[in-house]
């Protein structure tokens, strides 16, 4: 076997954080999209969703700013950018393309990007096939809430649970910010299945208005 | 050092020559008309026929021999001779017998009736003939690729070609196995209303959030997309595939054939004359107040008035179906009809008086139309195809508009990709046995946005096989759905314990066979071996392409790091590529590329050396700095 492909050579560069290119053979970062010197994309590798759209890992995004990489990305990797290339190249930015959508989807939506920042942080909201929540006064909340939007008959009174919800969604969001800058993950664990409930509150609500309409 | 080939960045490789199969165009494959257009740095050009028309009926009369003639022809020939002419095969693409037969009655098409419990895709009959819509849409595409060759005078072999939004999967596909047959390689599938805001974007320099409604003759979407420097971003998409124009003319038509009060069961032809009087009536009541028709059926005719306030009542409940469909798309997208800059009105439909006012009255704003609504997507797509082949700054970002599902116990739906997640997009699913020793899986596929998988559209239906003997609940498959840039979908699956891989084709539920596929290419002759050929070497070269592009970045980069003899070496086998690539011979490039790989094996074992270890004193440093700084 030749150099670079040997299992010493592939852990020195694991370490240097350095790979071959598939397309020009010299070494090309393990984060860089298209290789320095050739030009060919890369395949999308193992990133968090931060390192890949070149953000600061915490909870507090400014959404101008998340678009614009996000944008600056999809420009140079989207496939629309590789028809005429060759097939491989064609694959692999359509895999590109396919992570950093996945990590743009993640990080907008704040109930998403709390789950996976609690998960960075190495908790887990909801482990999977675990869909009980073992926090009562949620619970109760969750409870009552939808009792009264099931008794709602009109649309003033939808319109209320709505605001209310939606309020809290805001409130929670702020206080879950305060929670990931003081680094009480177990407190933003508990605070991101609030939201899950009030966003799931608040998408009823809407169907319920429509229905009333 | 001399250039060893040219680098082009995407947005700078300059526009092919004719020889190569010149430009790429863009093909609006509409119900009922279609139009081609190119455009050429940056200005698109919508290509006509002597008459100065860009339609192209899409409408194709079929001889006895199987050739056929598409176009305004083909519609002139409708009343002579019915039982020859079809239109409004784009209502049928990717539909199965089934769905045909809930349609039945509705549709002037003569559906061959299959035999029993025999799926896939319906058949017509046509002048003798049994034809697919795959077959039909390929003649009109034929058509279209003619006229763009005559106009530009070499071979048009590229296109994009326009889908509604709202299309599935399976009719996605009909539509690239139609220009397969056609001999066009389909560059990207890009939604009609994306297209239409591409072209307005960029001729009006729009920003902002742009709402984009398309009523055709046969299917309605809207799209919300943002617009900022260049990209185009679809925030949601949403429609009916079976709601447009035509139903206009159905609605006109029921009403004339009430008042004819005849209980006679009309034949498939009947039903295309009624409907031809009731889209000119359509078409007259867009201007005018009032009007009368005569109905000249089965040697009986009878006359119909009607007038702009009747009509409007026997069509505002479709109307109104496209606003609701606009209120949940705006709730998708959380948006108001405050945030919407303005409304593009694409779509002939959109000249029905009615629909503008609704549209006004929903949107709060007089809606855009100074593009041609006929004309606007095949100017779109036409841009795009430049955009795709020469290169461009802008991006176009779609969704899906359709909910990606499975079918779980008890006939629910468990959704995988929801609508309106941007594509491309990868999802992954587990599952597991529920008996022991299982070794096999049915995996159903359904696409659409209800509870049920009967309310849904069936995409394929397949197994998993192979799963090793387990324990029930102990094995883990885990299913991955990718969605491509044209809105395709394609599975593969792992068992993950175990790690073998089980390969799935995905058998759309009303595809055409591949089988049927090359019987069909079989018969169109015209291309098939050749164009295998030419393509096969079309690819070897822009493979060769990307490998000298490659070599010549090493060397241009770490050329020093290889001694004269070396160097040369290297570069004299470049240089035989070079050549065998610019000639004919697919085994020569093959080879020389192959003497080039093995040429620079040396050559990249030491860049990555070097590589290494400056980046690992690169770790060193950063390490020892967050050792200083964490103490």
């Amino acid at each position: 076997m030749d150099g670079p492909n040997t299992t010493t050579d592939n852990a020195r560069a694991g370490e240097a954080g350095v790979i071959a290119c598939w397309s020009c053979k010299g070494p090309v970062a393990q984060i860089t999209p298209l290789c320095e010197t050739c030009g060919a994309v890369q395949p999308p590798g193992q990133l968090d969703h931060y390192k890949r759209l070149g953000l600061a890992v915490t909870f507090d995004i400014h959404v101008g700013e998340l678009d614009q990489l996000y944008f600056d990305l999809q420009r140079r990797l989207h496939p629309d950018r590789f028809v005429t290339r060759s097939p491989q190249e064609k694959a692999i930015s359509q895999l590109q393309a396919t992570a950093i959508n996945d990590a743009y989807e993640t990080l907008k939506d704040p109930f998403k990007r709390a789950d996976y920042l609690v998960h960075l942080r190495g908790m887990d909201v909801l482990p999977e096939g675990c869909n009980l929540v073992n926090d009562q006064e949620l619970l109760m909340e969750s409870m009552e809430l939808r009792e009264a939007l099931s008794d709602a008959e009109t649309v003033a009174e939808i319109d209320a649970l709505s605001m209310r919800a939606n309020d809290d969604i805001k409130l929670c969001i702020e206080q879950l910010s305060t929670l990931f800058n003081n680094d009480d993950i177990e407190g933003a664990c508990k605070l991101t299945t609030r939201l899950k409930y009030l966003q799931k509150l608040a998408e009823e609500t809407c169907i319920h208005r429509k229905k009333l309409i | 050092m001399a250039t060893l080939l040219q680098i082009h960045e995407p947005g700078a490789t300059p526009a092919p020559h004719a020889s190569d199969g010149g430009l790429a165009v863009g093909i609006d494959l509409g119900t009922t008309n279609s139009v081609v257009a190119v455009s050429a740095a940056g200005k698109p050009e919508v290509l006509r026929d002597a008459d100065g028309k860009a339609l192209v009926p899409s409408v194709v009369a079929y001889a006895p021999d199987g050739s056929c003639i598409v176009g305004g022809m083909a519609r002139n020939l409708l009343l002579d001779r019915p039982e020859c002419v079809v239109g409004s095969i784009k209502r049928l693409m990717g539909r199965g017998v089934e769905d045909v037969k809930a349609l039945a009655g509705v549709l002037p098409f003569d559906v061959d009736p299959q035999p029993e419990g025999e799926t896939g895709m319906v058949r017509l009959n046509v002048a003798g003939h049994k034809l697919t819509p795959v077959k039909i849409s390929a003649d009109i595409l034929s058509a279209l690729k003619e006229r763009a060759e005559e106009h530009l005078g070499y071979l048009v072999d590229q296109a994009v070609i326009t889908v509604p939004a709202y299309f599935d999967d399976a009719a996605r596909n009909a539509t690239k196995d139609a220009a397969k047959l056609a001999g066009i390689e389909v560059l990207r599938l890009v939604n009609e209303p994306t297209a239409a805001a591409l072209a307005y974007g960029l001729d009006r320099q729009a920003e902002g959030i742009y709402a984009v409604y398309d009523l055709g003759g046969g299917t309605f979407d809207i799209s919300i997309l943002r617009m900022e420097k260049g990209v185009f971003q679809v925030l949601a998409t949403g429609g009916d595939a079976a709601l447009g124009g035509d139903d206009f003319d159905h609605a006109i038509a029921e009403h004339f054939l009430t008042e004819r009060s005849s209980e006679k069961q009309l034949t498939g032809s009947e039903v295309k004359m009624a409907l031809m009087t009731a889209r000119l009536a359509k078409e007259c009541l867009s201007e005018e107040n009032s009007g009368q028709w005569v109905l000249d059926i089965d040697n009986v005719q009878t006359m119909h008035s009607l007038d702009r306030k009747t009509y409007e009542g026997l069509i505002e409940e479709l109307v109104e179906r496209t606003q609701n469909i606009c209120k949940s798309v705006m709730d998708d997208a959380a948006v108001t009809p405050d945030d919407i800059k303005g409304v593009v009105l694409v779509g002939g439909s959109t000249r029905v008086p009615l629909v503008r006012q609704k549209v006004a009255e929903l949107f709060a704003k007089e809606p855009l139309a100074d593009i041609d609504p006929d004309e606007v997507v095949a100017i779109g797509a036409a841009l795009q195809a430049e955009a795709l082949t020469v290169g461009s700054d802008t991006l176009l970002l779609d969704v899906t508009p359709l909910s990606l599902g499975l079918e779980t116990m008890g006939g629910l739906v468990e959704k995988v990709i929801p609508r309106n997640t941007p594509i491309p997009v990868a999802k992954a699913q587990e599952f597991t046995t529920y008996m022991d020793g299982q070794s096999a899986m049915a995996v159903h596929v359904v696409q659409g946005d209800r509870e049920m998988v009967d309310q849904n559209r069936s995409l394929a239906r397949f197994e998993l096989r192979g799963i090793p003997p387990m324990t029930a609940g102990a094995a883990r498959i885990r299913v991955t759905f990718a969605v491509d840039a044209d809105g395709l979908l394609t599975v593969s699956a792992r068992e993950d314990s175990t790690g073998i891989e089980a390969e799935v084709a995905v058998k759309p539920s009303y595809g055409i066979n591949e089988e049927e596929m090359a019987t069909m290419l079989f018969d169109s002759m015209k291309h098939a071996k050749d164009d295998m050929e030419s393509r096969l070497l079309a690819e070897t070269r822009v493979e060769a392409g990307r490998n000298l592009n490659a070599v010549s970045a090493a060397l241009a980069n770490d050329g020093h790091l290889l001694s004269d003899a070396e160097f040369n070496t290297i570069k004299a086998i470049v240089q035989k590529l070079e050549e065998a690539a610019k000639g004919d011979v697919r085994d020569a490039i093959t080879a020389a590329a192959e003497q080039l790989e093995e040429a620079t094996k040396a050559f990249a074992e030491k860049r990555m050396d070097r590589g290494i270890r400056s980046a690992l004193r690169g770790v060193d440093i950063d390490a020892l700095d967050e050792k200083a700084s964490s103490s």
